[in-house]
């Protein structure tokens, strides 16, 4: 499990440019799915055949990143974010370009050490001596993502982009340990641009057209110091989402979900989540409809270079999809 | 049907927070099945009542929200509930505010405040938020975690309220007042003769997503669709922009969010049949059904009626059945009329 | 029960009528003698066999509310609050104004409509009006100027012992009033139920020179702060932990004397009792306790979460473990020194 997540989180892979975690994901499914396409926007979309409900499952393939969109007279290069890239969790990290050059994050003097800290402030320095080389090497449009190795904490682990490609993780394991039949014809998507406006999870909902749907991705914790009230830990079980920013999850989903891991004795968690939304947003709104929910993994740090989740939880969710496929569902 | 003021109340009472809407749509199924208007529920839940027209001419859409703004429990902290708000609530009204909370079993309570004695001055000028504020249903924090759980819908508390000149006070008249207009309706209906096959769509989610919406505009595929929801009702003390008057009528709003030809059609038959109308200027997305209802599929014409509400997304909100029984005779008008000529061609830009 | 049609009554500061006139009602086949004097406190005489100690009980029938101080053109009202009542939970409550109880709500602009930082701001009250329906004033007939207008809070039983109503503080001190004056003592007893308490402790002044007592115990409802937003340390006192004792507060100090008999009589009896977070509030024994030559006063408090809110609740046997360290005392205080 841990060499698959550091596999997955290590690959380059922001908004726009998930053509290499796709190969990646694509290799590691094949031979267990019915089928597997991709479909004009780039969502991989694996198809297990059964029978009953079409059921659509969706992780997102890309992570937060950086786009050029300046490089001044000394080689230093301004940028704008894709997706939630804060500021605040970037200072002096390092940038990996899609070409392979890496830069760290530098910010303009500041007046004051408790000004904030802002986007236009900032900029890369790749160690360029002057513009045109630093355009040589990375021109305006240029995209990048953050730099860091995946690291084994033994319960716990710590990387980058776990959000998402730990509810990839969680898919790929789903496809490869369901060795019966779905009670389902189980579609699992695993979707492009998600955080920009979850764009890969509308096109390929309306292309697959199911008639529910559960997304899989990480979600924030209440259980370090002085954090807002929330009921999800690491630790605490896989987390089914009630409620997040974007969506107020089917009743009847949540209601499933719960049963399954009760009558399996799966350790789950209840998760209202006040910033942040998911694929099963856009997916609720295709068409005439699609009932949704959500299967979390807890995790802390989200949207920096060190986000940590922990693998019993990754577990519990892998078992808790997993029996929710083999469950007949009314 | 019951008495108009009796199923407001009992609409109003009810709880409905969006996603949660079950025992208003039972209300509505009872009056439905009373009327004799056949409906489903659809797989997202929305409930979807016909009537069909003695030609199926076209099929007109009204849509009218069941659900209402309300809380859900995010966290028990010791012997009270932390809770975050589904749709718009105003936070300025939570404060002493009573609430139920569906745990276990239905739990009364009131959502906290701290007495004038223990705040500074310049703290009470504050509107607190959600976080700072919590849920208190009398129980001790053991009791608390054997009935209570995060994910509880919790939802406002209020009496419905007769006040002078028959107009009514109570929660959620945004929108119940605008389900009993689609309800009088249909009755409305039973007693003149329409071409069209009337489709009325009770939707779900309005207030945060606009899922009933969306999903029924997507599947009934109507030739026209009729949004009816509630208008910002004139208030003393506040610029009439954008307010109508109670007891003038409803409101036929004018902007890109609503087709032309339709909206001058409507307005016609408001005049010639001396129905009270307002026109009320709406320069952007409405923010109500309407919005969705536009875009789906192809485009569908579409057009927004509001029934005037004083103290829009408060407890306390105010109306009269007076315009609700308007609103229902304009549409039934309208409805009568229809005909594709009122929004083909050049209507389109009219 | 005794407090919940004494909560559902109405009487704030200056409109103590009704409140008067049910407890009237209640005591007048237990008591000596009964008095209303110019501020319209409720005295009631309970002649005992002994001519002393002479021992005042007290609590007080106002409640917070409001007034009404104009009739607009546009058939609103505008109003003003008569006691310490915070803003914030007046908005989109319902009143009911005056004798004939005409319910009024009191809305607020819609939020879609207002700039983003009014949001943030709570509307002061010369912001705020009452709406009745009514469409001019010339409908406003049955409404005067200077009426009085209440929270309309329906009493309820949350659970087996906690209830939620309107003006705990100090209707429940009243009840326990009621309660003590239908029993029996040794001594003279005054039981009094004062007016204006919460816009100053105005009628309080007076009692203390008409009667000459030797003790005074005062019988409040009091802010509960048992809820996990306050701070450790200013959590007290918590609801079902018993009668509230008051060892400082804005108006007094207690008597020290009278303070450790109660306490004593609480361990004593068993009864579970807190104490009062000092330095917060004042009561009417602030008054009483200066009167002519003095008088040992003590205060003692049912704990109630929200007061001065349209909802407060209340445990029930707070309210009977209140009585039994009242009555305890009382005996304890007429056996003499």
């Amino acid at each position: 499990m841990k060499n698959l997540i550091r596999k997955l989180t290590e690959v380059f892979g922001p908004s726009g440019l998930e053509d290499e975690i796709r190969r990646v994901i694509k290799r590691e499914i094949t031979g267990y799915v019915s089928s597997v396409k991709k479909d004009p926007l780039g969502n991989l979309i694996a198809h297990i055949k059964g029978k009953g409900k079409r059921i659509m499952l969706a992780a997102h393939m890309d992570e937060i990143g950086v786009v050029t969109s300046f490089i001044d007279k000394n080689g230093f290069i301004r940028f704008s974010n894709v997706g939630g890239f804060f500021p605040i969790h970037s200072l002096t990290a390092r940038i990996l370009f899609e070409n392979g050059v890496v830069g760290v994050i530098g910010e303009e003097r500041r007046k004051s050490m408790t000004d904030p800290i802002e986007m236009r402030k900032l900029y890369i320095d790749i160690g360029a001596k002057n513009r045109k080389e630093a355009e040589k090497l990375v021109p305006v449009g240029t995209f990048g993502s953050y730099q860091r190795e995946f690291k084994d904490l033994g319960k716990r682990v710590v990387a980058k982009a776990l959000d998402d490609r730990i509810g990839c993780a969680v898919l790929v394991e789903v496809i490869k340990k369901l060795k019966v039949k779905p009670k389902f014809d189980t579609y699992i998507v695993f979707t492009v641009q998600e955080e920009v406006g979850l764009k890969g999870a509308t096109t390929s909902a309306f292309g697959v057209d199911p008639e529910l749907a559960i997304a899989v991705d990480v979600t924030r914790t209440g259980d370090t110091p002085e954090a807002s009230k929330m009921a999800v830990k690491l630790g605490g079980g896989a987390a089914i989402k009630v409620k997040d920013r974007g969506i107020v999850c089917s009743p009847a989903i949540v209601k499933k979900l719960k049963n399954v891991a009760l009558k399996h004795k799966i350790p789950y968690q209840l998760e209202i989540l006040e910033r942040g939304t998911t694929d099963a947003t856009s997916i609720q709104l295709t068409k005439g409809g699609v009932p949704s929910g959500a299967v979390s993994i807890p995790s802390r740090y989200i949207h920096s270079s060190s986000e940590m989740v922990d693998i019993n939880d990754v577990e519990a969710c892998i078992k808790l999809i997993l029996k929710f496929l083999k469950t007949d569902f009314t | 049907m019951d008495d108009l003021k009796t199923l407001l109340k009992k609409l109003s009472e009810a709880t409905g927070v969006s996603a949660m809407e079950k025992d208003v749509k039972d209300i509505v199924k009872e009056e439905l099945a009373k009327l004799k208007i056949p409906f489903k529920e659809d797989l997202v839940g929305n409930i979807v009542a016909l009537k069909k027209g003695s030609r199926g001419a076209g099929k007109v859409m009204l849509a009218s929200h069941i659900d209402e703004i309300g809380l859900m429990v995010t966290f028990l902290d010791e012997n009270i509930l932390r809770f975050t708000t589904v749709g718009g609530i105003d936070e300025r009204i939570l404060p002493g505010q009573e609430v139920i909370v569906y745990g276990k079993r239905p739990l009364k309570g009131v959502i906290g405040s701290i007495p004038p004695h223990f705040v500074s001055k310049e703290k009470q000028n504050k509107v607190l938020s959600t976080e700072e504020l919590f849920i208190d249903v009398g129980l001790s924090a053991k009791e608390l975690k054997r009935n209570v759980e995060t994910g509880n819908f919790v939802g406002l508390r209020k009496n419905f309220q007769e006040l002078m000149n028959e107009r009514y006070s109570g929660k959620s008249l945004d929108n119940r007042v605008s389900v009993l207009s689609l309800l009088l309706l249909f009755d409305e209906l039973k007693r003149i003769n329409h071409n069209w096959d009337v489709y009325s769509a009770f939707t779900v989610q309005e207030e945060i997503t606009g899922l009933g919406a969306v999903s029924s505009s997507y599947n009934i595929q109507p030739d026209v669709g009729i949004a009816v929801d509630v208008g910002f009702g004139k208030q003393s003390n506040f610029p009439s922009e954008y307010t109508v008057e109670l007891d003038k009528g409803p409101a036929i709003a004018i902007g890109p969010n609503l087709h032309p030809g339709l909206e001058s059609s409507i307005v016609q038959i408001a005049k010639d049949y001396e129905v009270p109308y307002q026109i009320v200027a709406a320069p952007g997305v409405t923010g109500t059904d309407a919005c969705d209802i536009q875009i789906s599929r192809q485009g569908i014409p579409t057009i927004l009626v509001s029934i005037p509400l004083l103290y829009m997304h408060t407890p306390c909100e105010v109306v009269m059945l007076k315009d609700v029984k308007r609103t229902a005779r304009l549409l039934s008008l309208f409805i009568s009329h229809l005909s594709s000529d009122m929004f083909k061609g050049d209507k389109y830009a009219t | 029960m005794l407090l919940e049609k004494l909560s559902n009554l109405d009487g704030a500061s200056g409109d103590e009528a009704e409140v008067r006139n049910f407890i009237k009602g209640k005591v007048k086949n237990y008591v000596t003698n009964i008095e209303v004097d110019p501020f319209g406190n409720l005295i009631c005489f309970k002649k005992g066999r002994k001519k002393s100690p002479i021992i005042i009980i007290d609590a007080h029938m106002d409640e917070v509310g409001f007034m009404i101080t104009g009739k607009r053109q546009d058939g609103t009202l505008t109003f003003s609050k008569v006691g310490g009542i915070n803003t914030s939970v007046v908005i989109a409550k319902t009143l009911r104004i005056g004798r004939k109880k005409i319910r009024g709500v009191v809305g607020i602009k819609p939020v879609h409509l207002l700039e983003k930082e009014e949001r943030k701001k709570v509307p002061t009250l010369k912001e705020l009006y009452i709406d009745v329906g009514a469409k001019s004033d010339k409908e406003l007939k049955d409404i005067e100027i200077g009426d009085f207008a209440y929270f309309d809070t329906d009493f309820e039983r949350l659970s087996n012992n906690v209830i939620k109503g309107k003006a705990f503080d100090d209707r429940v001190g009243c009840s326990l009033l009621i309660d003590i004056a239908r029993k029996e003592f040794n001594f003279p007893l005054y039981t009094v139920f004062s007016t204006q308490e919460e816009i100053g402790l105005r009628g309080a002044r007076v009692i203390g020179n008409r009667i000459n007592a030797d003790y005074a115990i005062i019988l409040e409802g009091t802010g509960a702060g048992d809820f996990p937003s306050r701070k450790e340390n200013a959590r007290v006192p918590f609801l079902g932990k018993g009668p509230t004792l008051t060892v400082m507060d804005r108006s007094m100090i207690a008597d020290r004397e009278l303070l450790e008999i109660i306490i004593n009589i609480a361990k004593r009896e068993k009864i579970s009792y807190q104490l009062k977070q000092p330095g917060i509030g004042g009561t009417d024994a602030g008054r009483i306790q200066v009167s002519q030559r003095g008088v040992k006063c003590s205060v003692i408090a049912v704990p109630a979460r929200y007061i001065h809110s349209p909802v407060s609740l209340m445990n029930t046997k707070d309210y009977r473990d209140t009585f039994k360290l009242v009555m305890a005392v009382l005996r304890h205080l007429g056996r003499g020194r």
